[in-house]
């Protein structure tokens, strides 16, 4: 085959590589609700005991220096290989920032808000999902925001474990860089990469105002 | 007003605290020690003391956002020291100096609280939202807003409002108008001794505020380290007869001119004064003078309303209509002024005296320095009294 110039490319592959972002998209949206299932839980059972709080943050914080390639090869022995690993891996990189920044939510609000709640006659539980997660929410979709871009990129290196998404497309690319088109699959799967990103921006955006109370911003 | 002092005898005790005692965790001091009292159905009692002393501790326990380390807490008569605690908070009303408001909701939503809690239907929590508005003098227009949209003194209203959404009872007040400027703090003040006119809550009200307290109690706590009690009386008692130095200290400078400020021109006697009418002849009006024996006379209009003080001298002027005759009559207060407004009004306008005149500034009478003083002297208790009294 011989080499086209790039936007021939895409042209001739815009097909696959929407397919293939889809696929990105999905694996990313998946792991980013398991990361905010665990990190928003670990946040609220945490936030009011300070020693909690920092062990957890510290093996959240030490899952994230474990460099990727590292932590797909770990899962491969107990996962096998393919979508599964992906969205655990995904997950425990996703997880820091949105547990971070739930406990930080839910610590600053505002001690008179909540005196005066629980002063009402607000349950704890009442006091949680009617008061301080409602207030705390504006960061917490901030750090899941910053999650969801983090886990982007990771998400290529799936590929590695036969993930899906934009992944395939530049690994294949780079190991045989030189070749014909070999630079059009990575330029392919960078760009889809970053229309990914700017897409999730944007709906990040969109929920973050759609979500949080007028009275807030 | 002797009628307000004494033992209240008679009165119901709606919250009863014995022995309440407070040991905060790593702490070998309690921060409230060994407490016992009653407070009345329908008054305000409020609590002042130094910083630290434990007042707001004290009052925090009582609807167990602090528990305390001992003792008991009644309520009309049960114990609630070990009930549910948020079935307890939801019958007692709860405002504190920050306020609290909840942000993400509007100001209905925040008033709706309780109401909502207690599963009150749609529209008897909509109905009750707009009356307690238009109770703490906010319009309706305000039920959509957010907090943020807010002064400082239209978030305290709220903050009462919501408090008293559901109709509680008791209702705890720590600092409540302690954020807000003077002149908004006294408006709040009054406005909500009007409320308490009609609603006759019992309120439990902290401050570290003596004039406050004065003004805002039916009785106050004056309390030492630890929440002690070093005397709990009605304003006046505590005013003429500081239990002990402490309580003078306390009290400060000016206790006698404090007190005046308890005490209405309707509750001291107040005396006849020759008056004319501005359309009289001044030959009617000589006559008069020299019948009452007094150096002037006061003239009024047609509605009652005082005008001018005129004396012989003045009258003699041929010529000069009475409308213009002598000097204006000034130093005017009502029945429900204060003695202290009365007396600030007669040295403000170089006045032996004040009239004294009814809600619509009829003339009623005259109140002279003399009067004031002689009341002075009979607030002191008898051993005190320097005549040995009336
Ligand atoms: N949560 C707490 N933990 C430990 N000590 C406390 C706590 N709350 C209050 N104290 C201590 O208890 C004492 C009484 O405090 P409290 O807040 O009741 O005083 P206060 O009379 O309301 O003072 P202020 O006029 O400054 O509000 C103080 O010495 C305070 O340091
Ligand atoms: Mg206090």
């Amino acid at each position: 085959m011989n080499s086209m110039g790039f936007f021939e490319y895409l042209a001739s592959r815009w097909d696959d590589l929407l397919e293939l972002s889809i696929e990105h998209a999905q694996v990313v949206l998946i792991s980013l609700l398991v990361a905010t299932a665990i990190g928003v839980t670990l946040g609220v059972l945490t936030y009011r005991r300070p020693a909690a709080a920092q062990a957890v943050l510290a093996v959240a914080s030490a899952i994230l220096t474990v460099p990727s390639f590292a932590l797909f090869g770990l899962l491969i022995p107990i996962l096998g290989l393919g979508y599964t690993p992906t969205v655990v891996a995904l997950s425990c990189y996703a997880v820091l920032s949105i547990l971070r920044n739930t406990i930080t939510g839910l610590q600053s609000v505002d001690p008179a808000v909540t005196e005066s709640a629980k002063g009402m006659g607000l349950s704890d539980w009442q006091q949680l999902f009617k008061i301080e997660m409602p207030l705390a929410w504006p960061v917490i979709i901030a750090g899941i925001r910053v999650s969801a871009l983090l886990i982007l990129g990771i998400a290529a290196i799936a590929a590695y474990v036969n993930g899906p998404g934009l992944g395939g497309d530049i690994f294949s690319g780079l190991s045989r860089i030189g070749g014909a088109n070999s630079l059009n699959l990575v330029l392919g799967g960078f760009l889809g990469i970053i229309v990914l990103a700017l897409v999730f921006e944007v709906l990040f955006a969109l929920l973050g105002r759609l979500t949080t109370s007028r009275g807030l911003n | 007003m002797e009628g307000v002092d004494g033992s209240n005898s008679g009165t119901k005790a709606m919250i009863r605290l014995e022995n309440l005692t407070k040991t905060f965790p790593g702490q070998t001091e309690p921060a409230v020690e060994d407490l016992s009292m009653e407070i009345y159905e329908g008054e305000i009692v409020v609590f002042v003391g130094p910083s630290g002393c434990g007042k707001t501790t004290t009052m925090k326990m009582i609807n167990r956002i602090i528990e305390p380390s001992g003792g008991r807490i009644f309520l009309n008569d049960e114990d609630v020291t070990t009930t549910n605690s948020d079935k307890l908070r939801r019958r007692i009303g709860y405002v504190i100096q920050q306020i609290g408001l909840f942000p993400h909701m509007t100001i209905a939503d925040n008033i709706a609280t309780v109401p909502k809690m207690l599963g009150w239907d749609k529209k008897r929590i909509s109905e009750r939202t707009d009356e307690l508005l238009e109770t703490v003098g906010m319009d309706r227009s305000y039920r959509d807003r957010y907090p943020k949209e807010l002064s400082g003194g239209q978030r305290q209203r709220v903050g009462v409002a919501r408090a008293m959404a559901a109709d509680p009872p008791i209702m705890l007040m720590d600092e409540p108008f302690g954020a807000v400027d003077p002149i908004t703090r006294e408006r709040l003040q009054d406005e909500f001794l009007r409320l308490q006119e009609e609603i006759k809550k019992t309120i439990v009200f902290v401050t570290h505020d003596i004039d406050e307290a004065i003004k805002m109690g039916d009785r106050i706590a004056i309390l030492r380290e630890k929440s002690v009690i070093a005397q709990y009386d009605t304003p006046e008692r505590i005013l003429t007869d500081p239990a002990d130095e402490y309580v003078e200290n306390f009290i400060g400078a000016g206790a006698s001119l404090k007190r005046l400020s308890l005490s209405k021109v309707r509750d001291i006697k107040t005396s006849e004064w020759p008056v004319a009418r501005l359309t009289d002849s001044p030959d009617e009006v000589k006559e008069l003078l020299r019948k009452s024996g007094k150096d002037y006379v006061l003239l009024l209009d047609e509605d009652r309303k005082p005008k001018r003080w005129v004396g012989l001298e003045e009258l003699e002027l041929n010529g000069v209509p009475l409308r213009n005759a002598g000097w204006p009559a000034v130093a005017i207060v009502e029945g429900k002024s204060s003695l202290y407004e009365t007396l600030d009004t007669m040295i403000t306008s170089y006045k032996g005296s004040a009239i004294v005149v009814d809600d619509r500034g009829r003339y009623e009478s005259i109140v002279d320095f003399g009067t004031v003083l002689q009341a002075i002297e009979e607030m002191r208790p008898e051993e005190n009294r320097v005549g040995g009294g009336a």
